[in-house]
């Protein structure tokens, strides 16, 4: 097993994946618990298919694709989050518009320059070579920003998440919060979406918060277990992937998966363990009196 | 001087007037009960007191220098209103602790500093003690029945506020014995912390029994004054169903 590690860690490529993705991960975690109780989850999935479009769209234009992806999804955010206030026009409707429109421009986009390849896979589904070098070092540095302003604005993201209506009336700011909640899912979109893919990345944010929900009763701790369950998940994914060969995005996905099924099985045996012992009794008491 | 004065203040919703002709004053330390049909205008109004939404026409005081106790001049401000909203779907299956939300309640009194201070926790304690949840501190909120639920909402409130608690509905799905159990808390904090009460409620016979003034509406301003007039009022007698008219 270490022998595997130390194999892999020789790779450069790798370590610079797995650096970017558990920090991703651990943010992705983090946000995903305000984003899942917001009913927000669909917005992460309508922001990486933006993602997607201006990647295509960046790689055409041959400039780096960050700088042209971090400003558009971060509008598309703000563009989402006011629609889902405005009652009038429906925020999911919205957001399957923006997601499949920009998906199309991005597959146009695509097969008018290079032609439909492999990069078009590679955007899909993610690809653990996407890194480059200096992608890496922006990428950590902005993961670092995403969290510390994650811890520092905590305890307004839980009361702005618990009961905006109290927030706002109380005096917070709830608009500002809800944008700094927006504009930090996508950061982490587009900085995960490469190596996870378009299409896979919005798990990240869904599932560790869904997880740690079937078992843990605090938002403290909520939060706390599902960062943890987002790295754990992360880090199997990969060395996972590099065992079999598999692609790295689904890999991660399906340990979340997994992992998933597991805290929700630990959440249904206690019951039915009570249950059994209960009937045990019951047996034993009945064989007593006859 | 009043906490609250309004003068010929309407409040619109999506474009539409929902009430209009609002003239009351609320002073410190009274307990005003809002009452009216579904639809006329009680929530919009509670919108327009947590200045939530502007008024479409007239003028709305808050605080407006609160007399003699060295408050200042603007009196109330927005961090200084505790608010018992109706619950929403959302809170349904909210993993949080009772702890947890009451310190919520301490948020506004923070400002741009991130983590709250040892007076924060302190004062969140205490509210737990004084709303008699202590057993229920480490409990998970969506666990907790809904007399519970709202006595966790009223000390986050309690949290936020030492003036004026304004509540939404606070009983509507509770059995009547909770009912009545939190109506005797609020009137409590009323009478022993000098808190003034504003709250929209549909059940008259509580409101009458417990409110120091009344304000019913039918999208406009049908009665104010005080609880016994208003039991005497023409508006009064119909609505809580003793008189007849024909």
């Amino acid at each position: 097993m270490i022998d595997t590690l130390i194999e892999m860690f020789h790779y450069t490529f790798l370590v610079r994946a797995v650096v970017v993705g558990l920090l991703v991960s651990l943010c992705a975690a983090l946000l995903g618990v305000s984003l899942v109780l917001k009913r927000y989850s669909m917005i992460g999935d309508g922001l990486s298919h933006v993602g997607f479009g201006t990647l295509a769209i960046a790689t055409a234009m041959n400039v780096a694709p960050l700088t042209v992806s971090i400003p558009v999804v971060i509008l598309t955010a703000f563009l989402l989050l006011r629609i889902s206030e405005n009652s009038k026009i429906k925020g999911d409707a919205a957001i399957a518009l923006i997601s499949t429109s920009s998906l199309a421009i991005g597959v146009v986009v695509i097969s008018l320059t290079t032609g439909m390849n492999t990069d078009v896979c590679n955007y899909m589904f993610g690809s653990i070579l996407a890194m480059s070098k200096n992608d890496v070092s922006f990428s950590i540095v902005l993961g670092i920003v995403v969290l510390v302003l994650f811890v520092l604005f905590y305890n307004k993201i839980f009361a702005v998440t618990f009961d905006e209506n109290f927030a706002k009336a109380t005096g917070t700011k709830t608009g500002l919060y809800n944008m700094l909640i927006a504009i930090l899912t996508a950061v982490t979109i587009v900085l995960g979406m490469r190596m996870m893919g378009a299409l896979l990345i919005s798990s990240l944010i869904i599932f560790p918060a869904l997880t740690s929900m079937r078992v843990c009763k605090k938002f403290k701790t909520v939060t706390i277990c599902s960062a943890c369950v987002s790295v754990v998940c992360f880090f199997i994914g990969v060395v996972v992937s590099y065992l079999y060969a598999t692609p790295t995005g689904a890999s991660v996905v399906i340990m979340n998966m997994i992992v998933f099924l597991l805290f929700w099985a630990a959440k249904l045996l206690p019951r039915m363990h009570t249950k059994e012992s209960h009937t045990n009794e019951n047996h034993s008491k009945e064989r007593k009196i006859s | 001087m009043a906490l609250i004065t309004c003068q010929d203040t309407s409040f619109a919703y999506d474009g539409n007037v929902a009430i209009s002709g609002l003239n009351f004053e609320v002073h410190r330390g009274d307990y005003l009960c809002i009452v009216g049909e579904n639809g006329s205008g009680k929530s919009t109004l509670i919108k327009g007191l947590l200045r939530l939404i502007a008024p479409s026409a007239g003028t709305i005081l808050i605080g407006g220098g609160l007399g003699g106790d060295g408050e200042g001049v603007d009196g109330l401000g927005a961090d200084e209103i505790g608010y018992l909203p109706q619950q929403t779907a959302t809170q349904k299956d909210f993993p949080a602790s009772v702890y947890e939300v009451v310190l919520s309640g301490r948020l506004s009194k923070r400002g741009i500093l991130p983590f709250y201070s040892k007076m924060d926790k302190a004062i969140a304690e205490e509210n737990i003690r004084r709303l008699g949840i202590e057993k229920l501190r480490h409990r998970c909120y969506r666990e907790l029945s809904g007399g519970q639920q709202q006595r966790v909402l009223l000390a986050r409130a309690l949290c936020a506020t030492k003036k004026i608690l304004l509540l939404d509905e606070p009983v509507a799905g509770l059995d009547p014995i909770v009912t009545q159990e939190l109506y005797q808390e609020i009137e409590k904090i009323n009478r022993e912390e000098g808190l003034t009460i504003i709250m929209v409620s549909h059940d008259i016979g509580s409101a009458v029994r417990y409110a120091s003034h009344m304000l019913h509406l039918q999208n406009k301003q049908v009665f104010f004054g005080t609880t016994e007039k208003y039991i005497a009022s023409e508006a009064g007698t119909r609505f809580m169903g003793g008189g007849r008219h024909d």
